[in-house]
C-alpha cells in the first residue's frame, strides 16, 4: 500500500530546516508516527481552531437541548402564540406584543430571553428549535454531497472514456446553473409536487427536500477536484501493483483509491457544510426552503427582515447565530486543512 | 485558437441545450394544472384556450411542448404564463441593475480581494495578517442578504447615511445611483473578497520558495518588482478564473438574494418571482442566459489563462 495521505510526502527533514512554522513537526515525534496522528498532533496546537471549533460544538448542544429549554426554561413551545400576554420586567406588566404590533426585545430573563416575534412567541425558543432544522439540513445535505460526488468522481476519474464524459458533463450541467436559481427552482417545485419515487416518497413540506436540494447542488464543487486526483492516482504504481494482482474495478476504487482521498474528504466537509448551512438560510429567505411555521435560521431572518426598522432583533438574534456557527465551521475546517496538508504551513522561508 | 473557439462553441449550445432540458423538466414534474388556462386569464372562452393549446403545443406529448417553447424563445415572442408579458424585453429591463451591481461589485471585490491577499501574504503571521484572515473568515461566513438588511438598517435607516435599498437609473441621475448602488455591492463584495484574498494569500505564500523566484531575486531585482512582476503575475491566474465565473454568475441571476434584499428589480429578482409563480417561460430564459455568460465567461477564462501562463495551452 502506498502511503495514505500524499501531502505529507514533501514534509522530510530538509524541507523544514532552518524554519519554524507553526505547524512543523515537534522534535519528540517518534518516527513511524502514521499521517493522521501528526494531523492530530498539528491540530491540537492550533488553539485558535479549537476554540472555534469548541463554539459550534456548544451551538450544537444548545440546539439538541432545545425540548428541555422550551419546557423547563421558557415554558413555550416554538410555535406557541402568545398575541395577549404579558411578561413582568422590573416588577411591571409589559405586553409581549404593543397594541400597534411591535413584538418585545430581549428581556434577559427565563420568559422571552431573548424577546418576542410579531406573534408573541419565544425568540430563544425558536432559535435553538430553527438551529436543530439548519443544522439537520446541513449535516444531511453535506452526507448527500461527499457520498455521491465520492462515489460519481471516483467512477469518472477512475473509468475514464465514455462514464466520464457523461459524468463530467454532468457536473459542468449542474455547475453552469447558478446554485441559488437551481436551489429555488428546484426546491418551489418540489414544494408542489412533493417527490414520488417509488420506494420513498417526500412530502413538500419535509426537512428532507431542501437538504436534498443542497446535496444534489453542491455535488460537482466536490466531484470536480475528486475526479482530478482520482485521475492523477490511477497511474500511480501501486494501483499497477493492484491491478497486476488481479483486483477488479470496484475492489481497486473501494480498497486502493478511496483511502487515498480520504484527507480531500475530511477537508471538504466542513467546507460543503457551512455552504449548505448558508445556501438553506438563503433558500428560506427566498420562501423555497423550511416552510413556515417551521422555524430554522433563514425563515427567522425572513421573518425578521419583514418587520425592519421596527423590531431589528427580530434580525440581528438568528442572524448573528448564523454567523457564528458557520465561522465556527469555517475557522475549525482550516486548522483541520492546515494540520492535514503541513505544506499549508511549511511553505514560507526567507 | 480557431479550434479552440469552434469547439467551446459546441460544447456551449450542447450545454444550454441540456440546461433548457433540466429546467423545463424541473418545472414538468409540477402537477400545476394546464398552462393553456393560466395563460389564457379568466375570462377567457373555451376557442381561446383551445388556440392557446395549438400554439403552445400544451395538448401534445412534453417534447413538442419543449420545442414550441423553445421555437417561442428563439423568435422572441415568448411570454410569460401569470403576466402574459414578453419574457425578452421584460429581461432587457431588468438587465440595468443586474450590470450595475455586477460590474460595480465585480470591480470593488476583485481589487479589494487582491488587495487584502497580497497583504495578508506579505504580513504573513503579523497582526495585520490576522485581522484580514478574521475578516475574510467573517465575509465569507455572513449571508449577503442577513449583512444587506443589517447595513440598510444600521447606515440606511438609523444614520441615514446611504438611502433604503431600491434602484436609480444611470441616466435619469448617475450620482442618485451611485449612492444608491454602494450598499449592494458592498454587501455583494463582503463574501467575494474574503474567498478571493484568502486564495490569493495562501497561492503566493506557495510559491514565495519556488525556484523562479529565488532567480528573480538572484539577479538583483527589487523585493517590490519580484513581488509584482513575478509572484502576484501567476498568483493571480486562480483569482482571474474565480473572477470570471463568479462575474458571469452574478450577471445570470445569480445575485437574487442582493437583489431582492435591496429591492433592485433586477434578472436575478425576476426569476425569484417567476419561479415562485410557477413561471417556466422566464425561469427557462433566464437559467439560459446566466448559463450562457457562465460558458463565455469560462472562455474568456482560459484565454486570460493561456495569456497569463505561457506553459497553458488553450484546449476545449
Amino acid at each position: 500500500m502506498d502511503h495514505p495521505v500524499t501531502p505529507v510526502d514533501g514534509l522530510d527533514a530538509s524541507a523544514t530546516a532552518g524554519l519554524d512554522p507553526p505547524g512543523a513537526l515537534p522534535p519528540d515525534v517518534p518516527p513511524g508516527t502514521g499521517p493522521y496522528k501528526l494531523a492530530w498532533r498539528r491540530l491540537r496546537r492550533n488553539h485558535v481552531s479549537l476554540a472555534f471549533g469548541g463554539l459550534f460544538l456548544l451551538i450544537v448542544i444548545l440546539c439538541l437541548l432545545a425540548p428541555v429549554y422550551a419546557a423547563y426554561i421558557a415554558h413555550a413551545g416554538p410555535n406557541d402564540e402568545n398575541l395577549a400576554g404579558t411578561v413582568l420586567i422590573g416588577g411591571k406588566q409589559v405586553y409581549i406584543v404593543s397594541l400597534i404590533g411591535i413584538p418585545i426585545g430581549p428581556t434577559w430573563q427565563s420568559h422571552y430571553f431573548l424577546g418576542a416575534d410579531e406573534l408573541g412567541r419565544d425568540v430563544a425558543v425558536r432559535l435553538l428549535y430553527g438551529g436543530r432544522n439548519s443544522l439537520f439540513i446541513g449535516a444531511v445535505a453535506t452526507l448527500i454531497t461527499m457520498v455521491l460526488a465520492t462515489i460519481l468522481g471516483t467512477i469518472a476519474g477512475y473509468l475514464r472514456g465514455i462514464v466520464d464524459g457523461f459524468l463530467s458533463r454532468f457536473f459542468e450541467l449542474l455547475w453552469a446553473y447558478p446554485a441559488i436559481l437551481l436551489g429555488i427552482a428546484l426546491g418551489v417545485s418540489l414544494q408542489v409536487g412533493g417527490l414520488n419515487l417509488g420506494l420513498f416518497t417526500l412530502q413538500g413540506s419535509s426537512l428532507m427536500v431542501p437538504a436534498l436540494i443542497i446535496g444534489v447542488v453542491y455535488i460537482p464543487y466536490v466531484a470536480k477536484p475528486i475526479r482530478a486526483q482520482v485521475l492523477t492516482l490511477r497511474e500511480r504504481e501501486f494501483i499497477d501493483a493492484a491491478r497486476q494482482q488481479g483486483l477488479g474495478p470496484v475492489r481497486i476504487m473501494v480498497g486502493e483509491i478511496l483511502p487515498n482521498l480520504a484527507s480531500t474528504i475530511i477537508v471538504f466537509i466542513p467546507l460543503i457544510l457551512a455552504n449548505a448551512i448558508l445556501l438553506e438560510a438563503g433558500l428560506s429567505y427566498l420562501g423555497a426552503g423550511v416552510q413556515p411555521p417551521n422555524p430554522s435560521w433563514g425563515t427567522m431572518i425572513s421573518e425578521g427582515i419583514g418587520l425592519i426598522p421596527a423590531a431589528i432583533h427580530l434580525t440581528l438574534i438568528p442572524g448573528t447565530m448564523l454567523v457564528l456557527c458557520v465561522l465556527g465551521i469555517n475557522v475549525f475546517g482550516d486548522g483541520v486543512r492546515d494540520a492535514l496538508d503541513p505544506r499549508s504551513q511549511v511553505r514560507v522561508g526567507r | 485558437m480557431l479550434r479552440f473557439a469552434v469547439r467551446r462553441l459546441f460544447s456551449c449550445i450542447a450545454l444550454l441545450f441540456a440546461i433548457s432540458i433540466l429546467t423545463f423538466l424541473i418545472f414538468e414534474a409540477i402537477p400545476n394544472g394546464n398552462p393553456a388556462l393560466r395563460l389564457a386569464g379568466r375570462t377567457a372562452t373555451q376557442a381561446q384556450i383551445d388556440a392557446i393549446e395549438r400554439t403552445w403545443g400544451f395538448n401534445k406529448p412534453i417534447y413538442v411542448q419543449y420545442y414550441k417553447t423553445m421555437e417561442k424563445i428563439f423568435d422572441g415572442t415568448v411570454i410569460s404564463y401569470t403576466q402574459q408579458l414578453n419574457v425578452e424585453s421584460q429581461i432587457v429591463q431588468d438587465l440595468p441593475p443586474t450590470l450595475s451591481l455586477a460590474i460595480g461589485a465585480g470591480i470593488i471585490w476583485f481589487l479589494t480581494g487582491v488587495l487584502f491577499g497580497v497583504l495578508a501574504a506579505v504580513r504573513h503571521g503579523r497582526w495585520l495578517d490576522r485581522v484580514l484572515t478574521v475578516l475574510s473568515l467573517i465575509g465569507v461566513s455572513t449571508p449577503v442578504f442577513f449583512l444587506g438588511a443589517i447595513l440598510s438598517f444600521y447606515l440606511g435607516y438609523k444614520a441615514g447615511i446611504f438611502p433604503n435599498g431600491d434602484y436609480v437609473n444611470i441616466t435619469t441621475n448617475p450620482i442618485q445611483w451611485l449612492y444608491h448602488m454602494i450598499l449592494p455591492w458592498c454587501a455583494l463584495s463582503a463574501v467575494f473578497v474574503g474567498v478571493y484574498s484568502r486564495v490569493l494569500r495562501s497561492t503566493i505564500l506557495d510559491m514565495v520558495n519556488d525556484d523562479f523566484v529565488r532567480t528573480a531575486r538572484a539577479k538583483g531585482l527589487s523585493e517590490r518588482q519580484v513581488m509584482t512582476r513575478h509572484v502576484l503575475r501567476n498568483s493571480l491566474i486562480p483569482i482571474v478564473s474565480l473572477w470570471g465565473l463568479d462575474f458571469a454568475s452574478v450577471i445570470g441571476g445569480g445575485a437574487i438574494l442582493t437583489e431582492s434584499v435591496f429591492n433592485l428589480q433586477g434578472v436575478g429578482q425576476y426569476a425569484a418571482q417567476s419561479i415562485q409563480r410557477l413561471d417556466v417561460p422566464p425561469v427557462l430564459v433566464i437559467t439560459m442566459f446566466g448559463a450562457f455568460f457562465v460558458v463565455l465567461l469560462g472562455a474568456v477564462v482560459d484565454i486570460v489563462h493561456a495569456w497569463l501562463d505561457p506553459r497553458v495551452r488553450l484546449s476545449a
